[in-house]
């Protein structure tokens, strides 16, 4: 029980961070645009294909350097020649132009590289268990992920809260236009943090791409996740994005690793089931068969319960 | 140094600013008065590039109508909005370093300039702006706009509903800075105060200039004061 405690405690951190990775340039994006990108898991898929083809002639490493780099600039782009032109057009213009974006990749992405999966596989350096607890290998590469992330998250707390360019970016979210009076170019702030943005997301895909699989679904199995995460931390809450993610990443490994059935649960407030029953189907379904559909039933019960989600403030 | 030229300017269809001409020269404090709803602030706004200009605007011998906000900012031209737009999430401190426009420029105003003048806010230096009295909002605000150095400022209504004492204080902050060779331009309600320290005054009707003139002019002239200013 402990090590399965423990290797679960292990890979719902990874996910959770991985999942932070995207959503907390979602987010920041989010507070500057005031509606959600649909595009944005497009971002973290196009992340891994870039890195894999990098990788096919330069190797993993500098796939690793220049994919995120690639994906931060065609961002920008995206920003600075599509999204601000639609924005004089509103919300719902911005909503479906984020919308047919995604699309638009994803099919991209099937014409250039194919619908199956591509073989990009983690550095072979990094293609050994790190060590093993109870007879069970926690791999290096989890680990390299974990540092990336942990890594990432630093360097984003630094920025926004140490440096002049953190401080501009949180006033120009707040109060574009004065901020723009006061001499700060907010344009090209936006267009920065937009592309800042899609560049993390791009490095979630890399480094996730070996681990999760490189495949054009990639994108809608975590970018619906990932909304589900701004939505539960709160839209517009980087705190609480945070927390979202690493809840939903331990849920999710959590789920899977406990083998127990709804008649086992219901076992445990007493509650027998009769095994003949016609409801016999829904008594043996089994945590990892619900696993997929936990972070949407949470989402159901925030909205429910805490609509502005765990940190979000109701807008005035 | 400031040169506007029938300027108009609209809100979707209502045409607010129907031909404005005024100037300000440099080192002059120059008010604008009127009654509510007028233009004034529509005006600055507008000057600022916040709101759409048509028409001209020059400052210092350049056309500066369509400009981005940021480049008119640059170009020397601070504005203190009415209603004291302070970053409330942040610090007073972190909201005076967002007015510095240049990080190594050294220009007129340093942060303990505005500590000694308002020790109120050097205490509270490390709180949230969005705590701080009305009072100390206002002077953060046009603090802040200082720390970018301007060289001509438009402050609008810095004194409305505040109490008499930081009234003084607000123009005392203004005679500082007319004391510093910077310009001001002040949309101003306390005709008292305006006629105090003005250098020229325009009042404004409906959304253009109606009459121009020295404090001593105005303050003879009964019949403009009864019929745009007074209510
Ligand atoms: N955002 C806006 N949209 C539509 N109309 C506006 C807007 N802002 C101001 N107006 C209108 O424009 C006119 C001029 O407004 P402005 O704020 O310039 O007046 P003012 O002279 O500064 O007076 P005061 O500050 O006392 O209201 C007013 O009739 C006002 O109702
Ligand atoms: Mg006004």
């Amino acid at each position: 029980m402990f090590e399965l405690i423990f290797f679960s405690l292990l890979n719902g951190i990874v996910t959770g961070l991985l999942l932070f990775m995207l959503a907390s340039g979602l987010t920041l994006i989010f507070s500057m645009m005031g509606v959600l990108n649909f595009a944005h898991a497009s971002f973290y898929m196009l992340g891994a294909y870039v890195a894999y083809t990098i990788s096919l002639y330069l190797g993993f490493w500098v796939g690793l350097i220049v994919a995120p780099l690639v994906v931060g600039v065609l961002g920008a782009v995206v920003e600075r020649y599509g999204l601000r032109h639609v924005h004089r057009w509103g919300h719902v213009a911005e909503l479906i132009f984020t919308f047919g974006l995604a699309f638009l990749i994803e099919e991209i992405v099937q014409f250039i590289w194919g619908k199956d999966t591509k073989a990009y596989h983690e550095p072979e350096i990094l293609q050994f268990p790190l060590f093993t607890f109870f007879g069970q290998n926690f791999p290096a590469y989890k680990a390299f992920m974990l540092l990336i992330s942990i890594g990432i998250f630093i360097a984003l707390l630094l920025v926004l809260t140490r440096s002049r360019i953190g401080l501009i970016i949180q006033a120009a979210i707040t109060r574009p236009n004065m901020t723009a009076m006061l001499g700060h170019n907010v344009p090209l702030v936006f267009m920065g943090v937009f592309g800042m943005g899609c560049a993390l997301a791009g490095l979630a895909g890399v480094i996730a791409g070996p681990a999760l699989g490189t495949f054009p679904g990639m994108a809608v199995v975590l970018g619906s996740i990932v909304f589900v995460i701004v939505v539960v931390g709160g839209l517009g809450s980087l705190g609480g994005a945070f927390i979202a993610s690493l809840l939903i990443g331990l849920l999710q490994t959590f789920a899977i690793a406990l083998d127990y059935s709804v008649s086992d649960i219901l076992v445990a407030f007493n509650i027998t089931t009769d095994a003949e029953s016609a409801f016999r189907d829904l008594w043996t379904l089994s945590l990892p068969q619900i696993a997929p559909i936990l972070p949407y039933l949470l989402l159901v019960l925030i909205l429910i319960f805490r609509p502005t989600g765990l940190f979000g403030k109701r807008e005035s | 140094m400031l040169k506007v030229k029938d300027l108009n300017a609209y809100y979707g269809k209502s045409h607010i600013l129907q031909g404005v001409n005024f100037n300000v020269n440099e080192g002059e404090i120059v008010s604008l008065l009127g009654r509510n709803g007028v233009g004034r602030s529509t005006t600055i706004k507008t000057i600022m590039g916040e709101v759409p200009p048509h028409g001209s605007i020059e400052f210092r011998g350049e056309e500066i109508a369509g400009m981005k906000e940021h480049e008119i900012a640059n170009r020397g031209l601070g504005y203190v909005p009415e209603n004291r737009d302070v970053f409330a999430g942040l610090t007073v401190r972190q909201n005076l370093i967002l007015g510095i426009k240049d990080m190594k420029k050294e220009g007129r105003w340093k942060m303990e300039d505005m500590f000694d003048m308002f020790p109120n806010l050097k205490q509270r230096a490390d709180v949230d702006a969005g705590v701080l009295s009305g009072g100390e909002q206002q002077m953060l605000t046009m603090c802040r706009t200082l720390m970018g150095d301007p060289d001509l400022v438009m402050i609008d209504e810095p004194t409305e509903g505040l109490a008499p004492k930081i009234v003084t204080q607000v123009a005392e902050l203004l005679s500082e800075i007319a004391r510093r060779g910077v310009s001001i331009l002040l949309v101003e309600q306390k005709l008292a105060i305006a006629l105090k320290i003005s250098h020229r005054l325009y009042v404004m009707g409906h959304g253009h200039m109606v009459y121009e003139g020295t404090p001593d002019e105005l303050k003879e002239n009964e019949q403009v004061r009864k019929e745009w200013l007074e209510v």
